[in-house]
């Protein structure tokens, strides 16, 4: 369906904005897949009926049009609606009263009462439901003075939270689409390129190449066709970044795609969403559909007669298919395996078409450069990394969640005062405890103590041997064994590999039955050295990025954590006590008390002893699954669990 | 609605031949064909595989190769709720293991073994469901569960369990 009409943004704008004034009062509830699993949905409902209770005139929706016919323009009590993820997951599900700049967390549907009464009705404050920082007693109001909140600088994340991710209007009220406006009516394709070049943008993909340059290149290849992908296929585990974009402001993405769909030339995009983010698939998808039925996609985009349509692809579950050339085959047809380069995809990319493919965050940070000006973004970051990263911040930190700060910023801020600190195994912070953090996902690396005041930036991070990669960061604490985070990535990149390089199919499953070894006990200083060999020899001999970087979470944790590593080879011993095959349980015979509790609970009959008298394991016996220690409540049984 | 996996093989090739017209029978969009399919049936039978081929106008071998190179497809019927545990970093470094265990334990399912013989479940883990902000999280069909621990997984998985007893 093509719609000639050009859509007029002021008009939108200004009618979004009359209606936003009506209301009294805005409650909006954070409807993120962390929020909706925490039970944001029944939060929403729970309100709609409870201000019906009160006698609340409530709007469901920003709707423009109502006071056109009935004549009902005078003010509204309370407009409910959704935003996107606001990042603050752990505290879920959020609930923002504006004007008030309340933030009510963890809010229950039977809270919900309690709100409209002393809130909405009574303009007062639930004080219990407000947000206390952990180990202190202050009531923080609102996202104003909490610091997780203040000590971040959200830009591409401004409008999730914010914004309901199903209302094109209120997209275009806060300025939406003005900047792809400007580009496609007021700009050549060479002076976008150039613009976006100017501002220093790189990939938030991982690669961190210049997405001006990307741009031009693809600009000036001839040929009348040409794509643009949206790489959705966030497969990075502990990384969410590009879901809570997706979700909560789908339209941002949507514009920063007509922008380089101007900037090269092309009339066709896709957008490759991760089919494990069913939300994000769903309003995406609504995103497009009601971009089209403003004109905005289409056959005529700003009346300038161009056209730029836009599908939405579900991808089957496959990592490589992050990789661009692996994710193009996907979009064909075909297994996701990735092709030698060159040629590039600007050259020839997806049906053998010059094509641009940017990551998500990428693209929905392309509209604030054209609306801010190259000059003001470049002046965020540093001098080689201009602008901001957003961050899945998770793992053993007390306020887990999606951050995004300026590049330069130090993993002291994000750990501790974003963070809020480590946590320990009971969620407690403590004081001290970090151990490490790992960055960049498989294709990453460690940064430990050493490294907290290092300034975050592309380069600074390749020269510690890590990456920022798509952005998560999962902090680790004392109690964590690298041996395992090792395996564990090395499992995952082991099980992702396509198959396509010997190397990286046959290396990596190699690489894992050597740290297996090392967790096991039965390696040697000879393993690590071959270890690290093949290390080298698998990110020689991968074709893509999959097995280029697969080794080094391994060749990381052999330089950051060489010692603990040898304690499993040359002493057999695991510090942390997490390598089961090396624990050697204990039970100490000053602390025993002989109250024979550890020998009724022990499933294989290891332990014996007499009443009263200090009991002892049987290590042959023993299946170390740490069910005595945990029983013990004197503290005797050490070396296991 | 999901056709039960016992219908006649002509009930079965005449939803596959609606799909098929759905995607205009392009070749190109195997992936979205083989997705609307698997969401009919819950899984891949092999002779619908080679129907597929044969109405794309493709070697049988290509279809059977996109069909077993994502991790979304399945040539094995799943149980009526999939129980994905989430593996990731963050759910990995919060135990998302013992979780998995506690699950397989309650449902008495050993080795190999993902689905539970009356097919009502099927547990498998997955990379990253990306809500690692509520680790560690584990969904069931299209809910997701967080913060979960191998106490509170169970007492969801029994929930279901007594729902579909009644």
């Amino acid at each position: 369906m093509a719609t000639h009409t050009t859509v007029n943004l002021e008009q939108v704008a200004a009618e979004y904005r009359k209606a936003g004034e009506r209301l009294r009062r805005r409650v909006v509830i954070c409807a993120g897949t962390g929020c909706v699993a925490s039970g944001a949905l029944k939060v929403h409902e729970a309100f709609a009926r409870a201000a019906a209770e009160g006698c609340l005139e409530v709007q469901l929706e920003l709707r423009p049009h109502d006071d056109a016919g009935n004549g009902q323009a005078g003010p509204i009590d309370v407009g409910l609606s959704k935003s996107g993820c606001q990042g603050f997951c752990q505290m879920g599900p959020l609930v923002t009263v504006e004007p008030d700049g309340l933030l009510y967390v963890k809010v229950r549907p039977a809270d919900v009462e309690e709100i409209v009464r002393e809130t909405l009705m009574g303009n007062g404050v639930v004080e219990r439901l407000l947000y206390v920082e952990p180990g202190k007693a202050h009531r923080c109001r609102g996202t104003g003075d909490i610091p997780f909140y203040t000590r971040q600088s959200r830009l591409v994340l401004a409008g999730c939270g914010a914004l309901d991710p199903e209302s094109i209007g209120q997209y275009i009220a806060a300025g939406g689409y003005f900047a792809a406006r400007k580009a496609y009516t007021e700009l050549s394709a060479q002076a976008v390129c150039e613009e976006v070049l100017h501002s220093g943008l790189r990939g938030r993909g991982g690669g961190g190449f210049p997405t001006g340059r990307k741009w031009e290149l693809t600009r000036v290849q001839g040929g009348p066709k040409k794509y643009v992908i949206c790489n959705g296929d966030e497969g990075d585990p502990g990384a969410f970044m590009d879901r809570s974009v997706m979700e909560g402001n789908p339209h941002s993405v949507i514009e920063g795609m007509m922008i380089a769909a101007r900037a090269i030339g092309a009339d066709e995009g896709y957008a490759y969403i991760r089919m494990e983010y069913p939300l994000a698939v769903r309003r995406f998808r609504k995103a497009v559909a009601d971009a089209e039925a403003l004109g905005l996609l289409g056959e005529d985009v700003f009346g300038t007669g161009q056209r730029f349509r836009l599908h939405v692809m579900e991808g089957a579950g496959a990592f490589v298919c992050g990789e661009e050339t692996a994710l193009m085959a996907s979009i064909e047809g075909r297994r996701g395996m990735p092709m030698p380069k060159p040629p590039f995809p600007a050259q020839q990319g997806l049906w053998g078409k010059p094509t641009v493919i940017n990551n998500v965050e990428t693209l929905a940070t392309v509209p604030l450069i054209l609306a801010m000006g190259s000059a003001e973004y470049r002046a965020i970051g540093t001098a080689s990394s201009p602008g901001t990263k957003t961050f899945a911040l998770t793992g053993h930190v007390a306020n887990t969640g999606l951050i995004e700060v300026p590049f330069g910023t130090t993993l002291r801020e994000i750990v501790y005062n974003i963070g809020g600190g480590v946590t320990d195994a009971t969620g407690e912070v403590t004081g001290e405890g970090f151990k490490a953090v790992q960055i960049g996902g498989p294709s990453g690396g460690c940064l430990t103590a050493e490294h907290l005041d290092l300034p975050l930036d592309f380069d600074s991070l390749r020269s510690v041997g890590a990456m920022v990669g798509s952005g998560g960061l999962v902090v680790m604490n004392q109690q964590t064994c690298m041996v395992q985070i090792a395996k564990f990535f090395m499992q995952f990149t082991q099980n992702e590999s396509c198959g396509k390089c010997v190397l990286c199919r046959e290396g990596t499953k190699q690489m894992l039955a050597l740290l297996d070894d090392v967790a096991e006990g039965r390696a040697d200083l000879g393993t690590l050295e071959l270890l690290e060999k093949l290390a080298y020899a698998v990110q020689k001999g991968s074709l893509c990025g999959l097995g280029k970087t697969a080794p080094s979470p391994v060749l990381s944790t052999l330089r950051h954590f060489r010692a603990e590593i040898e304690a499993h080879v040359v002493q057999k011993r695991c510090p942390t006590g997490q390598c089961k095959a090396l624990v050697s349980p204990e039970i100490l015979a000053d602390k025993c008390k002989g109250c024979t509790l550890c020998a009724r609970k022990c499933p294989v009959g290891a332990i014996s002893g007499t009443v009263k008298q200090a009991h002892t394991i049987d290590v042959d016996k023993c299946v170390k699954c740490g069910v005595c220690a945990a029983a013990c409540k004197f503290d005797a049984i050490v070396g296991v669990g | 609605m999901t056709t039960a996996v016992t219908d006649t093989p002509m009930r079965r090739f005449e939803k596959v031949c609606e799909i098929l017209d759905r995607f205009g029978r392009d070749a190109a969009r195997l992936i979205p064909i083989l997705q609307a399919v698997q969401e009919e049936y819950r899984y891949l039978p092999e002779e619908v595989l080679n129907f597929i081929a044969t109405s794309l106008d493709l070697p049988p071998a290509r279809v059977y190769g996109v069909a077993t190179f994502y991790a979304h497809f399945t040539l094995e019927p799943k149980g009526k709720y999939v129980v994905r545990m989430c593996d990731g970093t963050a759910c990995h470094v919060k135990a998302s293991i013992p979780i998995l265990d506690a699950i397989r334990q309650r449902l008495g399912l050993e080795g190999e073994r993902k689905t539970t013989p009356d097919m009502l479940f099927t547990v498998e883990t997955v990379s990253c469901l990306g809500a690692c902000g509520l680790a560690p999280v584990m969904t069931i069909n299209e809910d997701v569960h967080g913060q979960m621990t191998p106490a509170s997984a169970v007492r969801v998985v029994e929930e279901i369990l007594s729902k579909e007893q009644q």
